[in-house]
C-alpha cells in the first residue's frame, strides 16, 4: 500500500493527456474529413478543390458550426437548445430592421447579440427558476416565441439591402500573408468562426466554470456535493449558446445581405446533428470543441458534395440521418471497447 | 470544550415524517465515532444536516467553538468538515485529479485568463494523499474507467487531501472487497492518528468496534445509545439498534 514514487515525468505524462478520452474521436473524425475531401476530389476534380468552391464551403458552414457550437455547450451538461435556429432568425431580423430604422451599424449588431444573450438568459431562468422539467421545453418555448416575434417585426417579409460594416462580418474577406507565397484570401467569417472556437474550447477545458460544466453534465449530484452553482451555471450555458446564435444571424445575414423571416428554420436540428456527429455525448459531460468543429465540417462537405453532384436536397437530408445513425453507433461501440478494456 | 462538533437536540421533519427528534451528537477531536442504526434511523439525516445538505427545523450546530449555520456542503467543507458520500458523489467523466480539485481547482493567471493550473494540481494531489497511503491508479484515465476500489480510493483522498477537521464516511466499505475494506479501516486509524476526527455511518457492526472509539445508536429518529468502544459489545449494540421503541 505504498505509493510509488512518481516522477516528473510520470507527472507530465499524466498532463499530455486529455482530460477527456477524445484523442480517438477527433483523430476518426479528421480521417473522415479527409477521406470525404479525397471522395470529393477524385469525383469532381475540376470543381471541388478550386479556391471558389472551398471558399465557398467554409462561408456556408459558417452560421451552422457557430449554432453548433453554442448547442454543444449546453449539450456537456446534459441539456439542449431548440430555439438557436429562431434567435439566429430573429437576430438577423432585428439587426435589418435596425438599420433600416436609420441605426448606426455597430448598435444595429450590438442590438442582434444581445437579442441571442437576451434569449439564452430567458431559457437558463426558465429551467432554473420556474424549475421547467427539461431544457426541452423551456427552449421549445422559445423557439416558438422567438420564431413568432421575427415573423411579427419583420411582418412577415424579407428586408433586403444591409450597409456594408454589417455584411462585413459574413461577406467580408481578408488577405492572410499578402506579399508571400502563401498569399490567400480568406473569408472574414470563417476566421470568426475559429476564433470563436479557440475561445470556448479554452473557456471549456482550461477555467474552472468550464470544469464545472463538465461534471454538471457527468453528475449533477457530484457537483452538488463539491458545492458547485449549479443553477448560475447553467444560466450561463444558456446565455453562451443564445450570444452564439445570435453571432451566427450575423455571419448568415452578411453573407445573404438580407434577413428572411423563415431564416433558420430547423437549423437547431443541423446544430444538434453537428454536435452529435462531432463525438459530444446525449448524456452530457463528453466531447470537446474540436470535435464539433469537425461534425459541422462534415455536414459542410456533405452537403457541398452532393450539391456538386446534384444530388437534390430531400436526398441530402436522408444522407445526414443516415451520417448521424452511423456517427452514433460508432460511438457506442467505442465506449463499449473502453469499458471492455478498463 | 474539547468537542470537535457538538449537535444540540436537532429535529427534522419531512412532511409528515418526523425524521430526527431532537438528536444530542458530538465528535471530539481526533476521535473516530460510529452512527450505527437501523434503516430509516435518521443517520444520513443528520450527516446531512452537519455537512448543510439539510437545514435543521430545530437545534444548534457547534463546529470548533463556534455556533454554525451551514447552508450548503460548500460552507461545511470551508469549515473543514469532508463527506464520503455513499455513492461517491464522483464526476465519472473526469479524471481523478479533477474530482478530488471539484469546487476547489487552482488557477493561476496566464496571459490575463485564470487559467486551470493542472501541475500544480496534481503536485498538490500526490502530496497530501501520500502521507496518509492512499494508492491511486492512474491519475490521467476519468474515473469512469476505475474500479470500485479505485473509485472509493479516490472519493476518500478527495475528502482527505485538504486536511479537514472531520471526514464523514457513509457506508465507505459497502461495496468493496474484504481486503479493500479492511484498507478502508487501515485509513480511518491513520486519520485518527493525524488528529483528525472520523464520523463512520456503517451497517457493518464489525468494521464499527474495529475502528471506533465510541459508538452512538440511533433508532427511529432519536439517540438510543452513546457508548464507549470498551464497555460495548455486539450485543449491546444490536439490541439498541433493533431495541423495541419505547
Amino acid at each position: 500500500m505504498q505509493v510509488e514514487r512518481v516522477s516528473a515525468k510520470q507527472v507530465e505524462a499524466d498532463q499530455a493527456l486529455p482530460p477527456f478520452r477524445s484523442a480517438f474521436t477527433r483523430f476518426g473524425l479528421l480521417l473522415v474529413v479527409l477521406l470525404m475531401m479525397g471522395i470529393l476530389t477524385l469525383l469532381q476534380p475540376q470543381y471541388f478543390l478550386t479556391r471558389e468552391n472551398l471558399t465557398n464551403i467554409t462561408r456556408q458552414v459558417s452560421s451552422n458550426s457557430v449554432l453548433a457550437l453554442g448547442e454543444f455547450v449546453v449539450i456537456v451538461t446534459a441539456g439542449i437548445d431548440l430555439s438557436v435556429g429562431s434567435v439566429m432568425g430573429l437576430a438577423m431580423t432585428v439587426v435589418a430592421l435596425a438599420v433600416h430604422a436609420g441605426w448606426f451599424s455597430v448598435p444595429a449588431l450590438l442590438a442582434a447579440l444581445a437579442t441571442g444573450l437576451g434569449v439564452g438568459m430567458l431559457n437558463g431562468l426558465a429551467l432554473t427558476r420556474l424549475h421547467l422539467p427539461h431544457p426541452f421545453i423551456a427552449t421549445l418555448a422559445t423557439l416558438n416565441i422567438a420564431r413568432g416575434a421575427t415573423y411579427l417585426l419583420s411582418g412577415g417579409v424579407p428586408i433586403s439591402g444591409l450597409p456594408p460594416a454589417v455584411r462585413f462580418f459574413g461577406a467580408g474577406e481578408v488577405q492572410l500573408f499578402p506579399g508571400t507565397a502563401f498569399a490567400i484570401t480568406f473569408p472574414i467569417s470563417f476566421l470568426i468562426v475559429i476564433l470563436l472556437y479557440i475561445v470556448i474550447s479554452t473557456f471549456m477545458t482550461r477555467t474552472a466554470t468550464g470544469r464545472h460544466i463538465y461534471a454538471i453534465g457527468g453528475s449533477l449530484k457530484s457537483a452538488q456535493y463539491a458545492g458547485i452553482n449549479v443553477s448560475r451555471n447553467l444560466v450561463l450555458v444558456y446565455v453562451i449558446s443564445g450570444g452564439l446564435a445570435g453571432t451566427a444571424g450575423i455571419l448568415l445575414a452578411g453573407r445573404v445581405n438580407s434577413a428572411y423571416p423563415t431564416a433558420g428554420t430547423g437549423a437547431e436540428l443541423d446544430a444538434i446533428a453537428a454536435v452529435i456527429i462531432g463525438g459530444a455525448s446525449f448524456f452530457g459531460g463528453r466531447g470537446v470543441a474540436s470535435g464539433v468543429f469537425l461534425g459541422a465540417i462534415i455536414m459542410g462537405l456533405l452537403r457541398n458534395g452532393l450539391n456538386l453532384m446534384n444530388v437534390s436536397v430531400f436526398w441530402q437530408q436522408v444522407f445526414i440521418g443516415c451520417i448521424i445513425l452511423l456517427a452514433v453507433y460508432i460511438d457506442v461501440l467505442r465506449q463499449r471497447a473502453m469499458r471492455l478494456e478498463g | 470544550m474539547d468537542q470537535l462538533v457538538e449537535m444540540r437536540q436537532i429535529t427534522k421533519t419531512f412532511g409528515p415524517v418526523v425524521a430526527l427528534r431532537g438528536v444530542d451528537f458530538a465528535v471530539r477531536a481526533g476521535e473516530v465515532a460510529g452512527l450505527v442504526g437501523d434503516n430509516g434511523a435518521g443517520k444520513s439525516t443528520l450527516m446531512k444536516i452537519l455537512t448543510g445538505v439539510y437545514q435543521p427545523d430545530g437545534g444548534e450546530i457547534w463546529f470548533d467553538d463556534r455556533r454554525v449555520h451551514f447552508t450548503s456542503p460548500l460552507d461545511s467543507r470551508q469549515a473543514g468538515i469532508e463527506m464520503v458520500y455513499q455513492d461517491l458523489g464522483l464526476a465519472e467523466n473526469l479524471t481523478p485529479i479533477a474530482n478530488i480539485f471539484l469546487g476547489r481547482e487552482i488557477t493561476r493567471r496566464r496571459a490575463g485568463l485564470r487559467l486551470l493550473d493542472e501541475a500544480q494540481m496534481a503536485r498538490v494531489a500526490r502530496e497530501r494523499i501520500e502521507g496518509l497511503q492512499i494508492r491511486l491508479p492512474s491519475l490521467s484515465l476519468p474515473v469512469e474507467r476505475l474500479s470500485g476500489g479505485q473509485r472509493q480510493s479516490v472519493a476518500i483522498a478527495r475528502a482527505t487531501a485538504f486536511q479537514a477537521k472531520l471526514v464523514i464516511m457513509d457506508e465507505p466499505a459497502a461495496s468493496l472487497a474484504v481486503s479493500e475494506a479492511a484498507k478502508v479501516l487501515g485509513l480511518i486509524k491513520r486519520l485518527r492518528e493525524h488528529g483528525v476526527a472520523v464520523i463512520l455511518i456503517s451497517h457493518r457492526l464489525q468494521d464499527v468496534l474495529d475502528v471506533a472509539d465510541r459508538i452512538v445508536v440511533l433508532n427511529r429518529g432519536a439517540k438510543a445509545g452513546d457508548l464507549r468502544r470498551e464497555e460495548t459489545t455486539m450485543e449491546g449494540v444490536v439490541s439498541l439498534i433493533v431495541g423495541g421503541g419505547g
